[in-house]
């Protein structure tokens, strides 16, 4: 739900509600949440609300403003998240993500960003993730949980339970289907169709394949006037990927010449492919800093032409400028010298385009003895801070996930084992050095308070040396419970 | 008589090099600065620009914790960025640092599956960037191999290969042919023991088990230090093995 913002809005403990016509009369279109605690329902009409609750503070509603601010939201989306987003009025945004969730760890975590940054502005949102625009259209609204993602294929089953109004269908036709005993999709999707076909047009089953994505819908991406956009129409349609791919850098230099007139470097750019039978084909690259050099673009973009399906023919491509930074134009020195090596920022875009941006990192000490939380990922082209903080500490090459438990007897409290048993095998111990006490951050948790772990380096009769700790310091009982664990193996 | 025969041998070399395409001439090597190792390596050290093949022994060739170490120093004393391609979970960053890879000089990439990851490595490769790219591979075909040894001699980054198995017996895959220059195992050995109690520097018996016009041989050394030089170890000082010094055979 919309909530009405500006500097003159009522103050957020006064119930909220907006009112507008219906043709007929004058209802509620809009109430918050305080209001709808208090029993205001949409479509109550607005004498009846204000006789009944006094205090609510009913505003009018502004449609025109309203579509506005969806159509402001929905570039906000196209820059962020995806370059095939959509105003879906009167309440919601339709985004394409194929091919763009892996920036954000996967479709959890671009859902899990939406909603973080929709809550940031103070919009509460549902969110659902389907094959189809009409079924997320639908599960979105009518569907119970305010996220839902459903496999792909399985939208047929999710839809089969929620209700007409979630079809998208003209609103007048709604109140004749329940009039025919028709309440749930799955009810009106398995009647014959010719008779009711007959009485309600051709829209109502128009609207049921696009749900279950028997019939295609093609997403018209919103337009930001303000973007650099270029486009090219093609005499003939075309498929092959050599084709492509020459039309492609011909569109990136031109899009590149236009980006150094406005001193701009593109973050994102985005290459659609109209094709001949009205669908849209998407691809597009990021990268970590604001790049105009036409021949780097080209390359991340051609890297992806194989995922574009050219299906009978592509007609018509417009490229994008989604997301731009100022660049400064740079001085080259003409060297005499050979070449230099070619700048890695540039394969990190390369990689990150084509695995997802979270599988790069540089690995950054953080001031912490405590080896699970020893290392923050931080972005390859983030700044260097040249610490040696690792170089002093003698750490295990490979640090296993969770320490694995293993049997061990020592001396108390301070003694390495004589000999431990891993994974069914003894192990004999030649030499060992340690403890090394390390206390749990009671700073940070209070599980941790007052806890021990004491690490010992192990080397093997075979010669091979071990991480392997004591919980407890062996005096004190509350500071563990005086077990041993292999946490990591050295070189 | 003695020159007019290394003349001849020295054509012949030329040949086989045009009909491998690399300039032997132009290829430089970073050597180890250990003389008993890079004496026993064509050029005198490791060849940049080519593909090598690190493994562990015995159990190594499933943590494969040593050889990690051993590609560390190596790729450090590249100089450039390096790039490390891994999949699985258990590699501990910060230790690096300790055989000379700086925090700021490596940057990882954490790829799902092995097909990603050989793609991530040859990208790298060719792109030429990073002055050494590091991978942890297990299956490492022929035709891969190629691709990745080619890759790397055009454009003179060091293409390491770390080979490391989930199984034991998946270790066997190490005796198979590949186009890589070298082929190395690492062992940890017991260290030396000190005069007080504790655990003295890592030591490793590393076994060159294949280079390509080289001889195979084996030494005894003590892990990387914080630049990534290795030294013979100090009890053995000429680099042979004293017969059964704490050593294990490998499996194979």
């Amino acid at each position: 739900m919309r909530r009405a913002m500006g500097s003159g809005a009522p103050s957020r403990d006064v119930p909220l509600a907006l009112k507008g016509s219906d043709g007929r009369r004058r209802i509620i279109t809009a109430a918050d949440d305080l209001a709808r605690q208090m029993g205001v329902y949409i479509g109550m009409p607005v004498a009846k609300a204000e006789s009944i609750y006094s205090d609510l503070v009913i505003l009018d509603a502004d449609p025109m403003a309203d579509a506005m601010a969806l159509e402001k939201l929905a570039i906000w989306a196209l820059r962020l998240y995806s370059p095939l987003v959509a105003a879906d009025p009167p309440d919601g945004l339709v985004l394409d993500i194929q091919g763009a969730a892996h920036l954000y760890g996967g479709e959890a975590g671009l859902i899990e960003d939406v909603r973080r940054r929709l809550a940031d502005l103070s919009i509460s949102s549902m969110v659902a993730l389907a094959d189809t625009w009409g079924a997320a259209h639908a599960l979105a609204r009518f569907g119970r949980q305010v996220v839902q993602i459903v496999d792909s294929g399985k939208a047929g089953e999710a839809l089969r339970h929620l209700p007409v109004e979630a079809l998208r269908l003209p609103p007048e036709m709604v109140p004749d289907l329940r009039l025919l005993g028709l309440d749930t999709i799955g009810e009106l999707a398995g009647k014959p169709r010719p008779p009711l076909t007959k009485s309600f047009g051709p829209k109502l089953f128009r609207r049921i394949d696009q749900a279950f994505g028997r019939l295609n819908e093609p997403i018209e991406p919103v337009e930001a006037p303000e973007l650099i956009r270029i486009e090219r129409v093609l005499a003939e349609p075309i498929g092959a990927p050599e084709t492509i791919q020459k039309y492609t850098r011909r569109l990136t230099d031109r899009i590149c010449l236009r980006l150094e007139e406005a001193g701009l470097g593109s973050r994102r750019l985005d290459l659609h492919f109209m094709r001949t039978d009205n669908r849209i084909e998407t691809i597009f690259v990021a990268t970590a800093k604001p790049v105009r050099d036409a021949r780097r673009l080209a390359k991340l973009l051609v890297d992806k032409i194989e995922t574009v399906d050219p299906g009978y023919g592509i007609d018509k491509m417009v490229m994008t400028a989604a997301f731009t930074e100022p660049l400064a134009m740079k001085q080259t020195l003409a060297s005499f010298e050979a070449p230099a090596r070619p700048d890695v920022e540039d394969l990190w875009d390369v990689l990150a385009n084509r695995h997802g941006s979270d599988c790069l990192y540089r690995a950054v000490s953080v001031a912490t003895d405590i080896p699970e939380r020893a290392v923050r990922r931080v972005p390859p082209t983030s700044e260097e801070v040249g610490s040696k903080r690792n170089a002093l500490y003698r750490r295990p090459q490979r640090l296993y996930r969770k320490p694995e438990e293993i049997k061990a007897l020592a001396v108390l409290p301070d003694h390495p084992p004589r000999a431990f048993t891993w994974r069914g095998q003894r192990y004999a111990v030649a030499c060992a050095d340690g403890p090394e006490r390390i206390r749990g951050e009671w700073w940070v948790t209070d599980r941790e308070k007052g806890k021990v772990r004491d690490y010992f380096i192990l080397e093997v009769e075979s010669g091979e040396r071990f991480w392997a700790f004591r919980t407890g310091d062996g005096q004190h009982a509350d500071t563990g419970g005086l077990k041993w664990y292999l946490h990591g193996k050295f070189e | 008589m003695l020159s007019a025969r290394t003349a001849s041998l020295d054509s012949l070399r030329n040949q086989i090099a045009s009909i491998e395409r690399i300039d032997t001439r132009l290829r430089t090597v970073l050597p180890f600065h250990v003389p008993a190792i890079d004496d026993k390596l064509p050029g005198g050290g490791l060849a940049l620009g080519a593909l090598h093949e690190i493994a562990g022994g015995a159990r190594g060739a499933i943590d494969c914790a040593a050889p990690a170490a051993f590609a560390a120093g190596i790729a450090a004393r590249t100089g450039g960025k390096v790039l490390w391609c891994h999949v699985q979970t258990d590699l501990f960053e910060p230790a690096l640092a300790r055989s000379g890879l700086r925090e700021d000089q490596v940057v990882f990439c954490r790829v799902q599956d092995e097909h990603a990851l050989l793609d991530c490595f040859l990208e790298a490769l060719s792109h030429g960037g990073p002055t050494a790219v590091v991978g942890e591979v297990s299956a490492l075909k022929h035709l891969d191999s190629q691709r990745l040894q080619f890759a790397a001699e055009k454009t003179g980054t060091m293409a390491i290969a770390l080979r490391r198995w989930r199984r034991p017996v998946d270790a066997r895959d190490f005796g198979n042919q590949t186009c890589a220059f070298t082929r190395w195992r690492v062992t940890e050995v017991n260290s030396d023991p000190l005069p007080v109690r504790g655990v003295g520097r890592a030591k490793w018996l590393v076994e060159l088990m294949h280079a390509r016009s080289g001889r195979a041989t084996d030494f005894c050394i003590e892990a990387c230090d914080g630049q990534g030089f290795i030294h013979i170890s100090s009890l053995l000082a000429d680099g042979s093995n004293a017969a059964g010094h704490g050593i294990r055979r490998a499996v194979s």
